[in-house]
């Protein structure tokens, strides 16, 4: 009984006799997944002598055997091999279906190798991205269509407003979107009148600065800052909303209630998008501004007063209605965007992470783009 | 000597009390599985069948009670050697718990690599090869957990379960969702492996057919503690409303009709 203790604590090993009838291969000690990296290694060097092909199995120091062990076994002499000699071989309880299995399940053919990549695969990644990209633009404008329609077909019937959809969409994406607009775009404001300060100093034209804050939050920065902001919080929210719902089998149920999907979840979210974003850009015009007074009193000597007087006398309202007009365009992509790619959620969480990144990236893209194709477009008309 | 390993307590559960706020689960629950024998949980929705198992395994902490896993308390254990304990078992979760990133040889692969140490390309080899004892085909192993159907995903959770060749296997509900045929595929994998790999299985189901092909004994939870713990005559004899209403009903009845003529 000590003897069988001690060998069972000895680590596997496998050595190659020469007898008179022939090689045998003695195998001894735990054939186990913690002895598995040497056993493999002396498994391999054996077979590339060429001298286990008729060697004699030899099990009898056998202590321990698992599935790593096992399959190390088939390698070693073969599953067909191993199979007949199994006949005639003293095992241990157990250990003969363990083996017995394990060569079954080795016999069945092995995987197909995976996939290593190659340079031209590169190519072929950018023809498919350029392919995807090409596919989602056109999606993006068939939803675009649809959501269109389906206000044009709502809007003369009061009693398919979902009304109460919408004022919830309306406080989570605008009011509760305030304080952070509110306090980002002020400090912009601030930053870009010391920029101005700092530059037109030199000219000792600082009483310019006055003007670079205004024209560039009334046209540009407060309504694309908003949308910034909008696309990062509620865009992403929108996509998970609707994403976990269509994992959960939520917007299937609608449909089969035979409701519209379109009415009950998209409409709402985007008009509460509609009239949230103007207010918020406006809000953001106003912080912003804000932001540039306090510099402007506080390092440049421009008193409140004569600051407003300027934005009243020398800024027309006209660029305050160019930046504001931008703003339900916006609020319209975004939320277009959003919900789109909540539908587009399929099988997994991971989907939904997946969907809500793209909704976040993808809308803030367009927004820019959009903004960028704007600022042209004005200048060209000059207004 | 074979005799006396056989009658080893493997789990040993004792006064064990689970409640969340309110709501107790678990009152004076004892419970013990010998190595090498299937034991089945079975219970009404709320019996706490789930929990037990999780407090077994050590995923949820008894308010009281011990639970003692081959003879040692896992939530008293150090950390290091908690880990060695929890490589002897093997985990099948009801929805198969698969990384959602990973494929299904690197599913199986991860424990080889992050416990036993293996190279990746060793890892692969006995991955590869407990998928195929799990029963899938061999185009399953590059696949994602997304791409594969109900009963693929079970097979391929219980590849990741055996990949440390573990002493204890846990199974939640591991037919629950599947077609009549693949739950019945499923039992007779189980049962292969169990003879082949000597497992000792702890097993949560509602499925009568199970019950009636794999259970060796079968534990009834009911009033917070384990009503009674028996062979499947013995507990089908019991005197209990629940116990003749679960197998004495209907489908009671047509899975032992089932499972009688099988064994003819």
């Amino acid at each position: 009984m000590p003897a069988a203790m001690n060998a069972s604590a000895t680590a596997g090993n496998l050595e190659l006799h020469h007898a008179e009838s022939g090689y045998r291969l003695c195998v001894s000690g735990q054939w186990t997944l913690p002895h598995y990296h040497g056993l493999a290694a002396r498994v391999a060097d054996l077979r590339t002598q060429n001298k286990t092909a008729d060697a004699h199995l030899d099990l009898s120091a056998l202590t321990a055997l698992d599935t790593a062990g096992a399959r190390l076994l088939c390698e070693l002499v073969g599953i067909e091999r191993l199979k007949r000699q199994l006949v005639d071989v003293r095992l241990a309880p157990g250990q003969r279906e363990l083996l017995e299995a394990v060569a079954a399940a080795l016999a069945s053919p092995g995987a197909p190798p995976a996939k290593r990549y190659r340079f031209g695969d590169v190519l072929a990644h950018i023809g498919r991205a350029s392919i995807a990209f090409r596919n989602h633009a056109i999606a993006l404008l068939g939803f675009i269509g649809f959501i269109i329609d389906g206000l044009a077909r709502t809007i003369w019937r009061p009693r398919r407003w979902r009304v109460t959809a919408t004022v919830a969409s309306l406080e989570h994406s605008g009011f509760d979107a305030v304080p952070i607009v509110a306090l980002l775009t002020f400090l912009v404001g601030a930053v870009v009148a010391f920029l101005g300060a700092t530059v037109l100093a030199d000219f000792g034209a600082t009483i310019y600065t006055v003007s670079l804050v205004s024209y560039s939050f009334l046209r540009e920065f407060g309504v694309l800052l908003a949308a910034i902001l909008v696309a990062g919080r509620t865009a992403s929210a929108f996509a998970a909303q609707i994403g976990s719902m269509r994992i959960n089998e939520e917007v299937d149920a609608i449909r089969v209630l035979g409701l519209n999907p379109m009415e009950l979840l998209v409409l709402p979210r985007v008009l509460a998008m509609m009239l949230a974003l103007p207010i918020l850009a406006f809000i953001a015009m106003a912080c912003g501004i804000a932001g540039g007074i306090t510099v402007c009193a506080l390092k440049l000597d421009i008193p409140p007063g004569m600051f407003l007087s300027m934005l009243a006398n020398d800024i027309g309202p006209r660029h305050f209605f160019i930046g504001i007009s931008k703003a339900p365009i916006f609020a319209f992509l975004i939320a277009a965007i959003g919900c789109l790619e909540g539908f587009r959620v399929s099988g997994s969480a991971q989907s939904v992470g997946e969907h809500t990144t793209s909704a976040v990236v993808q809308s803030i893209f367009t927004v820019i783009v959009v903004d960028a194709i704007a600022a042209m477009f004005c200048m060209e008309m000059g207004w | 000597m074979s005799e006396a390993r056989a009658r080893e307590n493997v789990i040993e559960a004792h006064g064990i009390r689970n409640q969340f706020g309110a709501q107790v689960v678990h009152d004076g629950l004892d419970l013990t599985v010998q190595r090498g024998e299937v034991l089945a949980i079975v219970g009404g929705s709320g019996t706490g069948k789930s929990v037990l198992l999780r407090t077994i395994i050590g995923l949820n902490r008894p308010a009281a009670g011990t639970v003692r896993l081959f003879g040692q308390n896992l939530h008293a254990l150090p950390a290091g050697e908690r880990v060695r304990l929890e490589k002897r078992i093997g985990v099948l979760f009801q929805q198969g718990a698969l990384f959602s990133s990973l494929t299904v040889a690197e599913n199986v692969a991860l424990p080889l690599i992050e416990h036993a140490r293996l190279p990746p390309a060793e890892a692969a080899q006995l991955a590869a090869l407990k998928i195929a004892l799990a029963g899938l085909p061999p185009d399953a192993d590059n696949k994602l957990p997304a791409e594969l159907s109900g009963g693929m995903i079970k097979r391929a959770a219980l590849a990741r379960a055996l990949a440390l060749d573990p002493d204890i296997l846990f199974l939640d509900e591991p037919t629950a969702g599947l077609d009549p045929i693949g739950a019945a595929a499923f039992d007779r994998l189980i049962l292969t492996l169990r003879e082949a790999l000597g497992l000792t299985v702890f097993l949560v189901t509602h499925d009568l057919d199970t019950l009636y092909t794999i259970a060796d004994r079968i534990a009834v939870l009911a009033n917070k503690r384990v009503l009674v713990n028996d062979k499947l005559e013995a507990v089908a004899a019991t005197d209990d409303a629940w116990i003749r209403e679960y197998f004495h009903g209907p489908r009671g009845r047509a899975a032992m009709t089932a499972a009688h003529t099988h064994t003819q």
